[in-house]
Order: structure tokens, then sequence, then C-alpha cells
């Protein structure tokens, strides 16, 4: 169903690279984690595509596909955002800074 | 039905906390998330464990329902009021299903969870118990809820309403992109449906569009306000979120929420499915 993976870092077992494309990341203001902000996941158009909420150690984590994305924190202190290309499957990071 | 009476702000909320006959209640996709801080005295309800039948796909049924509500202490006479994450998808599914077992007075509280703290507002871990009371609900009300031959016969005749991404709707993908993509059915869309993803009818900070650009939105997409609509998602909820626009906000007559949705109509042997944009 549709619950809200945890936001940890650890991919979830079974989770296939050469196949999946993955964007993880983390939510930083001034060099430390961020958790609780609200991180969204921008096609290459800046349709909306999926949000999840950063974990305590300011983690955050897509399935998505190739593509030009970008991810856009919103939190009280402020938003950030950061772009990231995925030529195809595997394991993308991307770094997001807020106020 | 206005805005007024289905969607209630922040500040009205803040204002209400204490009123009597007005209950709030936190319904999440992260389930422990109510536990980790929520709205004073808001109550939870877990719509997995509690809303869903712990065998069959299907809801709990009106017994179980009334037993739910009387012991979460909410009387048929209360304003309940709904929010939780993730631009109160399940929030909003819990208004329909509220709806659907006929409570009188069902509102949103707009932009959820969310809003609620980029406003840096109050919540708490303190613990919320409220005295039971004797809920008594009605029968379904069939008429906002869609089945799956009902769905493949409004094929071509009524407004179909994908609210899933573009991704999912050509079938590229099979499930939202914060979710892992196994899944057994076929990828695509119904056909005739148009695409309007749930999330064009929110603002990024979770509250609703205006009821004029809502209005334009579905009108441009080309939904035919003279017919019937149905609209469903992957499981129900983001529909139900775009059921709530369409019926409640913008008052658009005989639109139903598909809660099959992608997962029973894409694994329907026979069915007809359109690939691509």
């Amino acid at each position: 169903m549709c619950s809200a993976p945890d936001q940890d870092q650890d991919l979830p077992p079974g989770t296939d690279l050469s196949k999946q494309t993955v964007l993880t990341g983390t939510v930083r203001t001034a060099g430390e984690p961020v958790g609780g902000a609200f991180v969204r996941l921008l096609d290459g158009t800046g349709e909306f595509t999926a949000e999840v909420v950063s974990s305590a150690s300011g983690g955050f984590r897509f399935f998505a596909g190739p593509g030009s994305w970008t991810v856009r924190a919103l939190h009280q202190s402020g938003n950030g955002e950061a772009a990231v290309t995925a030529d195809g499957p595997g394991l993308y990071t991307v770094a997001v800074t807020v106020p | 039905m206005s805005r007024e009476n289905v969607l209630v702000t922040p500040d009205w909320a803040e204002q209400n906390l204490n009123t009597d006959g007005i209950v709030f209640v936190e319904v999440d996709e992260d389930t422990t998330a109510y536990d980790a801080g929520h709205i004073p005295g808001a109550v939870k309800i877990n719509w997995k464990t509690e809303l869903q039948d712990p065998v069959i796909r299907d809801f709990v049924d009106r017994g179980a329902f009334e037993k739910l509500l009387s012991d979460k202490g909410i009387s048929n006479d209360d304003t309940v009021v709904l929010y939780g994450g993730n631009n109160n998808w399940f929030a909003a599914y819990a208004y329909w299903y509220f709806k659907l077992y006929g409570h009188r007075d069902v509102r949103l509280l707009d932009g959820g969870r969310k809003k609620w703290e980029l406003d840096g507002r109050t919540l708490t871990t303190d613990e919320v118990s409220r005295p039971a009371t004797s809920y008594t609900a009605q029968e379904q009300d069939t008429s906002i809820r869609a089945f799956r031959q009902e769905t493949v016969d409004a094929i071509g005749a009524k407004n179909l309403v994908d609210v899933r991404s573009p991704d999912e709707f050509s079938g590229k993908i099979l499930a939202p992109a914060h979710l892992p993509q196994e899944s057994a059915q076929r990828p695509g869309h119904i056909p005739s449906a148009l695409n309007v993803p749930w999330s064009k009818a929110a603002n990024e900070d979770g509250t609703f569009k205006s009821d004029d650009e809502l209005r334009s939105l579905y009108g441009a997409a080309g939904l035919d306000e003279s017919r019937s609509t149905i609209a469903y998602c992957r499981i129900g909820e983001r529909s139900s979120h775009t059921w709530f626009v369409l019926h409640e906000l913008l008052a658009y007559s005989d639109v139903k929420n598909y809660d099959g949705s992608w997962t029973e109509y894409g694994s329907l042997v026979g069915a007809p499915i359109e690939l691509g944009s």
C-alpha cells in the first residue's frame, strides 16, 4: 500500500540499482542536517512528481527514472533547491541547502 | 456547498481548538507522525488498520465504523476537522469515507500538517482521550463511490479523471516516485481518461488553489461539466483529494471516487488499457 517509507539512507532490501533510478540526499542548513523538511521532486518541466519528509538526519529518497530533476525543500526556516540529472538506472546523490 | 462549509483555515482551526462540538482528527500516510506531535486535542485515525477490513480489500462495515467513531469519542453532531501529512491525501480519503457513511459536518484543514508545520504552529505529544459516544452511521452512500464495472462502462461516456503523475498515466512507472516500483498489475491508464495530477489542484504549501484556478484547470484539461465524473489514482487516496475538489469545492454534480483505482483496474483480465500520454 502507500504508507510513507522511512527516509533513512539505507535502501530497502531488494532494490535493484541496475533497473531502478534512485535519487537520495540530505537537506542541510549551515552544514547541519535538517529533519522534517518537505522535500519535493519536480520533473524537467518543473511539474510536481513526489514529496517526502526528510528524516531526523535530513535524508530523503525518491524512486524516479532517468531525466532531469529538481529537488526542492520547504522548511519553516525557508526553502532551497538543487538540480540532479540521472542518465540511467543507478543511485544519484543530491545535496539541498535551506536558509 | 461552498468552500467555507468544507474547508477551514489554520487560523480558524487555531481559534477553535477548544470549541465544544468540534473534533480534530489526524489521518496520516505515515501513521507514526501523530505520535511525534499532533494538533492539540486531535485524535488519530490509522487509515490502514482502522478504516480497512483486515482481510478482504474493502472498507470496514457500517457497524465497525460506528464502533470506531464511538471509541474515538466522535458524535453524530460533531464537526469533524480532518488533517494529515502528504498534502492531506489520507485526510481527504477519510473525508470521503466519513461522507460515505453519512457524517453530516466534515471539513478539511487547508494545507494539512505541512502548512501547519511551515507556519510554526503548535504541535504536542500530549495524550488525548475523549469520552466514548454512541455513534450511528448511515448505509454507504454509493452515489460517491464507483466500482469496477461502472468504471469500465464509463469509458467514453463519463469524465474519467486519472489523477496520478504523468509517468504513471503513460505507463512508464507503476507507483508514485517516492515508493518502490514492484507491482503486479499492467501499467497505463483507462482509455478516454484525462490526466490531471492531483498536485495541480494544490499549492506548494499544500493548500487548495482558488475556485477560479481549479475551474480553469479542469476546463483546460477537457473536463465536461455536463457529464458525470469518476476520479481514480492508484489506491484511491489521491483521487479522494480530487473528488474533494470537484464535488465539495467546485460542487460538480455526480462525481464518484473509484477507490479500487489502478491497482484493481490494471489487474482486471481483459479490461482495455491505453499507454502513452
